[in-house]
């Protein structure tokens, strides 16, 4: 009974906050709401018994995950949208109106008579901590799908590395092509050919 | 016991505000972060249904949807950010090079 109130209440936090992340204007707004949303998440898998989840849920999201998203707005120095014209509204109606749809569906759904199979046994689980047990199946049953996951964060890493190096080389190279020998006269001989080389990028 | 319908009304419903999210704002990082919402929806419902068929699998499923949104995460803003310092602008309707 008081599972089903924890769950309801921070189920309204959930709701509440990931709307704030969808309408406020502010993209660092946006974020901390997205923070608040993934803790009261983590709340939520607590009370369905997935305590490891809760855990790394609050560690790797609102840990890790927000501190680059908020490294990245603070780093592009982002204002706030500038939401106006008629093609913008269409788009926003087209998506509410999409959205609205989707809700409908999964109520018209919800609301059907379904079955699910066998409840569950009640909790034969708690004995061992759920850690544990994710644990033991991670390295048995999946352990070839934990290795390949190893695989994909080390390719994510090089991949991003690669990505934000590759446009970091070039103010270098035109320096050394107009004016090896002045350092002096970095700024004045680098800032116009760099604007140069991005004009025809932003006719296109 | 929590019955797993109220989970997955909320999956659906926190799903639905990441679809609208996604097709509404013209910010990219709050495009990802709408994306995220949705990746957590489906690991919502992962959990439900762990805990209603007593089954330890869908929260090791939910472990590897974790880790492959964190290195969406990380590609996706080298993305961005590669994108910022070309074009000077985050909103996706600007970024429109390949549309000709």
């Amino acid at each position: 009974m008081i599972a089903q109130a924890v769950f309801a209440a921070f189920a309204g936090i959930l709701v509440v906050s990931s709307l704030l992340v969808v309408l406020h204007k502010n993209p660092v707004t946006s974020a901390l709401f997205l923070v608040s949303a993934f803790c009261s998440l983590a709340a939520i898998y607590l009370t369905l018994r997935a305590e490891f989840l809760g855990m790394v849920q609050v560690i790797v999201y609102a840990g890790a995950i927000m501190v680059l998203f908020l490294f990245v707005i603070m780093y592009l120095n982002l204002k706030t949208d500038l939401e106006s014209g008629a093609q913008i509204a269409v788009r926003r109606g087209i998506g509410w109106i999409a959205g609205g749809v989707l809700v409908a569906e999964a109520a018209a759904f919800l609301s059907r008579r379904w079955t699910l199979g066998p409840a569950a046994a009640p909790e034969p689980m708690a004995a061992a901590g759920n850690t544990q047990a994710v644990g033991q199946v991670l390295y048995t049953r999946y352990l070839f799908p934990f290795e390949i996951t190893s695989m994909l964060l080390l390719v994510a890493m090089v991949g991003a590395i690669v990505i934000s190096k590759s446009r970091g080389a070039e103010p270098k190279a035109t320096f050394e092509r107009g004016r090896p020998a002045a350092p002096a006269a970095e700024p004045g001989a680098s800032a116009p050919a760099a604007a140069a080389g991005r004009d025809p990028e932003s006719n296109a | 016991m929590i019955p797993i319908s109220w989970s997955l009304l909320l999956s659906a419903v926190l799903f639905t505000i990441g679809v609208v999210g996604v097709l509404v704002r013209r910010n990219a990082i709050v495009i990802f972060m709408s994306v995220e919402l949705m990746l957590n929806a489906g690991n919502l419902a992962f959990v439900a249904f762990a805990r209603h068929l007593n089954s330890i699998d869908g929260q090791v499923f939910v472990f590897f949807v974790m880790t492959v949104a964190a290195a969406e995460v990380a590609v996706g803003l080298a993305i961005i950010v590669n994108t910022f310092r070309l074009r000077e602008s985050v909103f996706v309707d600007e970024i429109n090079l390949l549309k000709g």
